[in-house]
């Protein structure tokens, strides 16, 4: 399969690559996916108190696309809000890294990913809607 | 050293350049067409094609007129599964095959599902094996054959063929074997194997693409087929079609060196693929070799990494040239079924590599494979959130993931 070099580009020079820590307040974590489907995704975000994400960082087990998918929606969500995050469709990740339609569901996974991080900062701050509170 | 580092052999050979050599007259000058009998061009090129007969049969302990020439392997199952079935079917409608063989042999049986046969597909042990009591068992007179391959194309597990041959035997159904990945690798005696019908193909075994042959026993007992290409009435009426004369003196050249060479290439094989398996396996303690560890192909070894998707790795090694048992490098979308009828889990499927190695590779070439998926592994790690919590203490198996 030919790769965008945009693709290998983040697959050979990761950005964001590491963990933060998992139990602070200002930390949001998503894990989507599951090992038996080729990938799992952790994605974190570190957010400010004016709800700005100051800092991001990812784990991918999977293809090159996920690994290149989670790299760039890190890029994307350092210095950007939490609200402008929770705007981020996978279809944008799928231009920017010219996926194939084979490798749609990595973006997928990506978009899935911010949006459990963003979740669970705001469970951790009490900023869901009471509903959704209960459900989680 | 040059790159990329060829470790695919089970895939395809590079010609030998013997073979080409012998090869190259039969495309310009010795061009003839075996079948023409009213001219010397004609007799040339059906002498050079009972030369290369010859040399087959005495790959496999065969008579010389117990070899029907194909196009391949695929071919050749597809003319003993559907051949034997429909020559055979007053006799009976049962066939059976092991869930693990090539789709060269599983789809012709699917077919043959749909035109009224019945087919058992026996299911393999953890080391890719097929229970020989169980086949026993599942032979009855309405048996017609038994399709069971030398060795397995993926994990490179060799079957016990003398064993079920001689069940075959005994119980009086044919036995076919698929033995594309065994010529120069593992000993092949219709004889003493008891093989009634056995597929091969010239391009694995340093012979050029597109030509391959049928062996058809032809007496204790006389094996008959119905052809599945109506035409001229070549290859004793088995299978029509012009002679591909120039693949086929390739085919010849390429089993005479195989069956010379084997008793020296074999041990070579093996002290490569174990360098580099012990190299690996060393830095990578958790890396598991899937299939028969003993019982198994020379020159192969399918090894899974935990935590690290296969695709991935791939990408990381693109100087070394494997193939990967996981659903990113195929059409499908599902990881290797030979691999998951092992009992081997998604996730490990989708992360082996399967490494086969050939007469041409050398320690270097090894070395510098090993160190590279070594290396790729590690850095793929430190980036895999299934290694950060297997690190952390966390099992694995009890996380509740979000399945999409």
């Amino acid at each position: 399969m030919a790769y965008s070099d945009k693709v290998l580009d983040h697959y050979q020079n990761p950005r964001n690559v590491g963990s933060l820590d998992k139990d602070a307040n200002d930390v949001g974590t998503g894990v989507v996916g599951a090992p038996e489907c080729g990938d799992v995704m952790k994605l974190q975000i570190k957010v400010d108190d004016g709800g700005k994400i100051v800092d991001a960082k990812f784990k991918t087990y999977g293809c090159g696309s996920a690994i290149a998918s989670s790299s760039l929606a890190t890029e994307w969500l350092k210095g950007t809000t939490v609200d402008a995050a929770a705007e981020i469709k996978n279809t944008q990740i799928v231009e920017e890294l010219s996926l194939p339609p084979v490798k749609i569901h990595c973006s997928v996974l990506a978009e899935d990913a911010i949006k459990a991080a963003i979740e669970d900062w705001k469970r951790k701050n009490g900023k869901l809607p009471a509903a959704e509170e209960a459900q989680s | 050293m040059n790159t990329p580092i060829y470790l695919d052999y089970s895939a395809t050979t590079p010609c030998d350049p013997r073979v080409v050599e012998r090869m190259v007259p039969y495309f310009t000058d010795t061009f003839g067409n075996a079948a023409s009998r009213s001219h010397s061009f004609g007799w040339t090129a059906e002498a050079a094609v009972e030369e290369a007969r010859s040399q087959v049969a005495q790959l496999i302990g065969a008579h010389p007129k117990e070899v029907l020439w194909t196009s391949g392997s695929t071919e050749a199952n597809n003319l003993a599964i559907k051949g034997v079935a429909q020559m055979y079917k007053q006799k009976g409608n049962h066939l059976i095959t092991a869930v693990t063989e090539h789709k060269a042999v599983l789809d012709p049986m699917k077919y043959l599902e749909t035109q009224g046969y019945e087919v058992t597909w026996l299911e393999v042990d953890d080391q890719g094996h097929v229970d020989l009591k169980q086949l026993e068992a599942a032979i009855t007179d309405k048996t017609i054959l038994v399709s069971l391959m030398a060795a397995n194309n993926e994990v490179g597990t060799a079957h016990p063929i003398e064993q079920i041959g001689a069940i075959c035997k005994a119980k009086g159904t044919l036995f076919h074997t698929d033995a594309t990945q065994a010529p120069g690798k593992l000993p092949l005696d219709v004889e003493a194997q008891h093989v009634d019908l056995m597929s091969l193909s010239a391009h694995k075994m340093y012979g050029p693409k597109g030509v391959g042959c049928l062996y058809v026993r032809r007496k204790n007992p006389r094996v008959r087929l119905t052809s599945q290409m109506d035409g001229g009435g070549h290859e004793r009426g088995m299978r029509s079609g012009t002679l591909n004369v120039t693949g086929i003196v390739g085919m010849g050249e390429a089993a005479r060196i195989s069956r010379e060479e084997m008793d020296t290439a074999v041990p070579k094989l093996i002290a490569l693929r174990d360098r580099l398996q012990d190299r690996i396996l060393k830095e990578l303690p958790d890396a598991v070799i899937n299939g028969d560890p003993e019982h198994r192909l020379p020159h192969l070894t399918n090894i899974s990494f935990p935590y690290v998707e296969g695709e991935s790795l791939l990408m990381g090694i693109k100087e070394v040239a494997v193939s990967s048992g996981s659903a990113c490098t195929s059409a499908s979308l599902e990881p290797s079924y030979v691999l998951k009828s092992l009992g081997l889990g998604d996730e490990l499927a989708h992360s082996s590599i399967r490494f086969s190695l050939g007469r041409f590779t050398t320690e270097e070439e090894v070395d510098f494979a090993a160190d590279r998926v070594i290396t790729e592994v590690k850095r793929l790690r430190e980036m895999s959130p299934l290694w950060e919590m297997v690190q952390e203490g966390v099992d694995l198996s009890q996380v509740k993931w979000t399945m999409h």
